[in-house]
């Protein structure tokens, strides 16, 4: 960076610092006290607002400006420019011990921590499998979904009312779950075909809607808005077990079906089917008219996505024994969307570290609960723009051609 | 040699259109087109900015539905089908690929990925097979990857194979966009402009090309082009088309001296 650099950098700090401490003015530095009828002046808040917006700006604008540099190095290249971190990551040597610490880890974790850090746990587990799920339909058929959670309460409440009403247990509706789900994502998938873009998101917005006001408000069905309670939570051959087991066993369950997840998911992504949902990403007309069926491969990943969703929302009845429509809104969805995006669209590995950081993130900071929302929000702020692509970018696989067929 | 022969093509058409009509509202953009490709012609469709060419591929490959008049397609097995309304994905099955004026090819999939979409159509693994990749599927991927590679080598662009297909140049897009449509089996291949912003060395080595892939893969070739001399050396024969009517066709030759064409377009074109 040369002189004048540093002086522009400079200049541009100090200008944000002098406009904002003016704009600041009255709140932070004049405070009128009503009982004694004074005003104090107070100049240091103003010094401590200046010098502090001028380091922040300062910062940011550097940042900004590397990151574009770093851009246009990358275009230069031609190639995709996967950061040193990343490509050590890949290198299976090293990402295969550290799958194998991970996993382990993760088994050993209910032994080692409390009930309550392996309820978080489990609960992130849940926004990992939704987001892979979602992962499907957004990230590689590139339908925007927002009324994703409306599957979720599928599942939630196929288990719930089935439980109540015919006392079925755990494993016999996760898979009926599984099966609604991908009929309701049929049911969203059909009316929805033609549209793109916004008007695809409105509609399923309004779908997410609709299923909410139904459970809301048809009584005789759903119970209302004050819900379903006292939920069997999943069999154990019949063996009774305490709330703290209940823990570990679904903690247990929920790994197992991650795993799951990550397996049916990564196979998808990589094969015929997977392509076809990128080729419909990219362009539909052109996809089309290279003989991929577009009805087909959209309804599929409606349905595919949504038997994920209606699973966890099973899983979800089964944990908290307790449901109610205020578990389904819009914020949900607009949540596991966050994850999808910022994790990186169409990359599994990015999805899961984003459900782990945007659930985990809130939930240990509660230290500084009053901090919280801010901190979270501006963590996104900054991703999205110093991460566009998300955490992790999705990459293509590289096939490896058989030499002696090929030539 | 190959003009004296389609002259008197005894073999029934692989594509006739006959009295083809589009209207988009009030606008007409084609009115009683009749066209007639053979097996292994190469054909091509010329005329002015707006004449209607991309309209009547997309009339053809079911993009746009014809308001007027019957396509029919004569498909490797031999049965003559109607395949105007047909859905796009059904006409590509059927053995008519196209490319397109404005490339569209999948920009953020590699070059060898994007030929692999094309081979959909002709491969069976379904959401299990995919889960489980069983022996059957392990087989049937490595074919589509050996098979799109080869195709790759066909149009010169082994060495970009794990590219992404919008880091190629363009001209190698272009090329890209043939193998894609190669991959799908065509009996006929649709080529939009496919010589557009390449430069003369780039088009002498497509025309090369093109006729390469006709007696290769036994392809029958309707083209639309504006560059005159790969047209008049490249095409058995050629259609010339204006405010959406077919207004001339014949042999190069035969079409470059009627008085119409030249009047309506060749008059326009210095080099030919
Ligand atoms: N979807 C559409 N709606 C309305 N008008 C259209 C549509 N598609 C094409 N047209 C009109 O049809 C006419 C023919 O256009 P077309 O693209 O077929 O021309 P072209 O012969 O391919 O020209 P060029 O050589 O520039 O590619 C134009 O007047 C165009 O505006
Ligand atoms: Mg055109």
């Amino acid at each position: 960076m040369t002189a004048a650099d540093i002086f522009r950098h400079l200049k541009k700090a100090l200008a944000a610092a002098v406009w904002l401490a003016f704009l600041t003015l009255p709140i932070m530095v004049i405070r009128v006290d009503t009982v004694e009828k004074t005003v104090t002046w107070r100049w240091m808040h103003l010094a401590y607002m200046a010098a502090g917006s001028f380091v922040l700006a300062l910062v940011w604008n550097i940042m900004l400006e590397r990151r574009d540099r770093g851009q246009a190095d990358k275009d230069q290249d031609g190639g995709e420019g996967a950061s040193a971190l990343a490509r050590r990551l890949a290198d299976p040597r090293l990402a295969r011990p550290l799958m194998a610490f991970g996993l382990l880890a993760a088994a050993a974790f209910p032994w080692f921590f409390s009930m309550y850090q392996t309820n978080i746990l489990v609960s992130a587990m849940i926004y990992v499998v939704l987001g892979l799920g979602l992962n499907i339909t957004v990230g590689l058929a590139g339908l925007l979904d927002l009324g994703y959670v409306a599957f979720y309460a599928v599942g939630a409440y196929a288990y719930a009312l089935l439980n109540y009403h015919f006392h079925l247990g755990f494993w016999t509706v996760l898979p009926l779950g599984g099966i609604l789900g991908a009929f309701f994502g049929l049911l969203l998938g059909f009316p929805v075909l033609r549209l793109r873009g916004d008007y695809l998101a409105i509609v399923t917005l309004g779908f997410g809607q609709i299923i909410r006001l139904v459970l809301e408000n048809w009584g005789e069905f759903s119970f209302g808005p004050s819900g379903i309670a006292n939920i069997s939570r999943p069999g154990l051959f019949g063996i009774p077990y305490s709330v703290e087991q209940a823990t570990t066993y679904i903690y247990y369950i929920m790994l197992g079906l991650v795993l799951l997840t990550i397996f049916v998911t990564a196979r998808l992504k990589d094969s015929r089917i997977g392509r076809a949902w990128l080729a419909l990403r990219e362009d539909e007309i052109a996809c089309q008219a290279m003989g991929i069926d577009n009805t087909r491969a959209k309804l599929l990943a409606f349905a595919l996505g949504a038997t994920f969703a209606s699973l966890m929302g099973v899983v979800f009845a089964a944990k908290t024994t307790f449901i109610n429509p205020a578990s389904f809104t819009f914020m949900e969805s607009a949540m596991i969307l966050a994850i999808v995006v910022l994790g990186g669209m169409g990359s599994v590995l990015g999805v899961i570290l984003g459900a782990l950081l945007l659930m985990l993130l809130p939930e240990y900071m509660r230290a500084f609960s009053e901090y919280r929302m801010l901190i979270f929000g501006a963590t996104m702020v900054v991703i999205m723009v110093f991460r566009p692509q998300g955490l992790v970018r999705a990459k293509r696989k590289v096939y490896k051609i058989n030499v002696e067929t090929a030539g | 040699m190959a003009q004296n022969q389609t002259n008197q093509n005894p073999e029934p058409a692989v594509l006739s259109v006959r009295n083809v009509g589009m209207s988009f509202g009030g606008l007409r953009a084609l009115s009683e087109v009749d066209l007639d490709v053979r097996p292994g012609e190469v054909v091509a469709l010329i005329g002015p900015n707006g004449a209607g060419k991309t309209t009547f591929f997309n009339c053809i490959t079911g993009i746009y539905t014809p308001t007027e008049g019957q396509v029919t397609a004569r498909p490797r097995d031999g049965r003559e089908r109607r395949i105007n309304g047909m859905r796009t994905n059904l006409v590509c099955e059927l053995g008519m690929a196209r490319t397109f004026q404005n490339i569209r090819l999948f920009p953020s999939m590699t070059a060898l990925e994007n030929v692999m979409i094309g081979r959909h159509c002709r491969t069976r693994t379904g959401v299990l097979g995919a889960v489980l990749r069983g022996a059957g599927t392990r087989r049937e991927e490595q074919e589509v990857v050996d098979k799109s590679y080869e195709l790759l080598g066909t149009v010169g662009l082994k060495t970009m194979a794990n590219e992404y297909a919008r880091n190629l140049p363009y001209g190698a897009q272009r090329r890209l966009e043939i193998a894609r449509a190669l991959a799908t089996e065509p009996f006929l291949l649709l080529l939009d402009e496919p010589a557009a912003g390449m430069n003369p060395q780039e088009t002498l080595e497509l025309k090369d090309m093109v006729l390469r892939i006709r007696t290769q893969f036994a392809v029958s070739v309707l083209l639309i082009e504006h560059d005159m001399k790969m047209v008049m050396s490249l095409s058995d024969r050629i259609y010339v088309m204006e405010y959406g009517r077919v207004i001339s066709t014949g042999t190069p030759k035969e079409v470059s001296e009627d008085p119409q064409v030249i009047r309506a377009y060749l008059g326009e074109e210095s080099d030919a």
